[in-house]
């Protein structure tokens, strides 16, 4: 077994912001996010009191959007936090909120106004926002995450599912990564010692922008990428939001009935790959709750490597 | 999609100036139709019920009526692909909800739209957390999440958006 590595302890320190999918539908991504982060030294807050991050209703009324946005920022902000979502959706919104609250003063002064008489609550742009990948991917890196890898993935071939919000848009990201072609997550899985596998468009959209409004539409977008994943044989998608995976998993069955095909391909989410990197035992990274077994792909890993 | 003849008459000039005065929909009088949206839309790639390009130029002739009521501006997935390579920074994905911002306060709300306001204001969350989850989060370790959340049915309340308030659209 390897050590830990010699650096100075790392002092990373968030509120984690669960949104309304991962307590209800994606408690495994959860409890796998929190092992990997207690063993990398991020320290993970939680506010009870968070609620859904305001993207649904951005289609309903900006200011609505806004004024939830801002309830959440401002409840990080009292805790004294940086924050950081597990759901892609939820850190496009928080993040767009954020900069136009803080980049538009009056806009800001009127959120607040309303805030304060109607919540008693005031947020002051002083939040940073971020996706706990990229706590990994930045804060961690790939040096640290790599000393902490005890067992040997090097035979499973994995595709990587960066979805949209992600990576888009760069203007509220501030460009961390290329849109059109994103390197991080497949970094990270390599990182794991699995193979990344490319894959006919990869950055290909899993349609859960439009599920309640048109499930048609949203399966035939899903079952597209399903198509190409297993056309390059990936043991595994690897992805980082929770409503990506209710397109690509729970969704899975329906997509293979509609379109009378099987899949029957594993998705995991990427802590729960690193954990199973790291030496964890799939029962403390809540693979029993994925709904498509990876039981091949288990088999695959030598857990008394290196 | 309208397939007949249009009618001047019918238009609304102003349309595309509303649509320009919604946040996120200043940049409609920027697009060119050059339809590099519409090339690389994962939408468009499934139906062509849904095309942005042909959209907006109805938006900017001013076909508000049929543009409202539709269902097609509905069908944004918001994945900023055309978002990110619009040679005219048209913002597509904010556009399309500028437009239905407008879209709402003319009375033109989907059903699943209002089931999603529902859920908001009675939940603050989408999905329900009652009891039983936070047991189960309980036993795997996790922190509880509070049940109800009644910020969010205040504002929602505050700003007319809780559906008591609705009339049907």
């Amino acid at each position: 077994m390897k050590k830990k590595p010699k650096d100075k302890p790392l002092d990373v320190r968030y509120t984690l912001f669960l949104g309304c999918t991962v307590p209800v539908r994606a408690a495994n991504y959860e409890v796998s996010a929190r092992k990997v982060a207690e063993r990398l030294d991020i320290h993970l807050a939680d506010i009870p009191e968070f609620s859904c991050c305001g993207y649904p209703v951005k289609s309903v009324d900006h200011y609505a959007y806004l004024l939830m946005a801002a309830r959440n920022l401002a409840l990080a902000e009292e805790k004294g936090l940086p924050l950081c979502t597990l759901c892609s959706a939820c850190c496009g919104s928080l993040t767009e909120a954020n900069h136009q609250l803080r980049e538009d003063a009056a806009l800001r002064r009127r959120v607040n106004d309303d805030l304060f008489r109607w919540l008693g609550k005031k947020y002051e742009g002083g939040v940073r926002v971020t996706h706990f990948i990229r706590v990994l991917q930045e804060d961690v890196g790939e040096k640290r995450i790599a000393a902490e890898i005890q067992a040997d993935l090097s035979s499973l071939h994995l595709a990587p599912h960066y979805g949209c919000h992600y990576t888009k848009p760069t203007a509220i990201y501030e460009n961390a990564e290329d849109p059109e072609n994103p390197t991080s997550l497949d970094k990270l899985i390599e990182v794991s010692g699995a193979k990344s596998v490319s894959y006919e468009n990869k950055l290909q959209c899993c349609g859960g922008g439009v599920l309640a409004i048109d499930e048609g539409v949203s399966l035939a977008m899903a079952g597209s990428k399903l198509d190409h994943v297993r056309a390059r044989q990936a043991d595994a998608m690897v992805l980082l939001c929770p409503f990506c995976n209710i397109m690509y998993e729970a969704n899975q069955k329906k997509i293979e009935k509609v379109q009378g095909k099987e899949y029957k391909l594993p998705v995991l989410f990427y802590p729960q790959l690193l954990g199973l990197a790291m030496g964890m035992e799939p029962d403390e990274l809540g693979i029993k709750m994925n709904r498509v077994k990876p039981t091949e792909l288990l088999k695959k890993i030598n857990r008394r490597a290196a | 999609m309208v397939a007949s003849m249009i009618d001047s008459k019918d238009l609304d000039p102003d349309f595309r100036l509303l649509i320009a005065r919604e946040p996120g929909g200043d940049h409609i009088t920027r697009c060119f139709s050059c339809g590099t949206c519409t090339a690389g839309c994962p939408v468009r790639d499934v139906t062509d019920r849904y095309n942005p390009r042909k959209i907006i130029r109805m938006a900017i002739l001013g076909m508000k009526k049929e543009v409202l009521s539709s269902q097609f501006i509905w069908l944004c997935s918001s994945c900023y692909t055309c978002h990110e390579r619009c040679p005219q920074d048209v913002k597509i994905p904010e556009l399309m909800n500028a437009i239905r911002n407008i879209a709402v306060r003319e009375g033109y709300v989907p059903s699943s739209v209002k089931a999603t306001l529902d859920l908001l204001s009675n939940l603050g969350r989408l999905l329900e957390v009652t009891e039983f989850e936070n047991d189960k989060r309980k036993e795997m370790n996790l922190p509880p999440v509070q049940e109800k959340t009644g910020d969010v049915k205040i504002i929602l309340e505050k700003l007319g958006f809780h559906r008591e308030e609705k009339t049907e659209g």
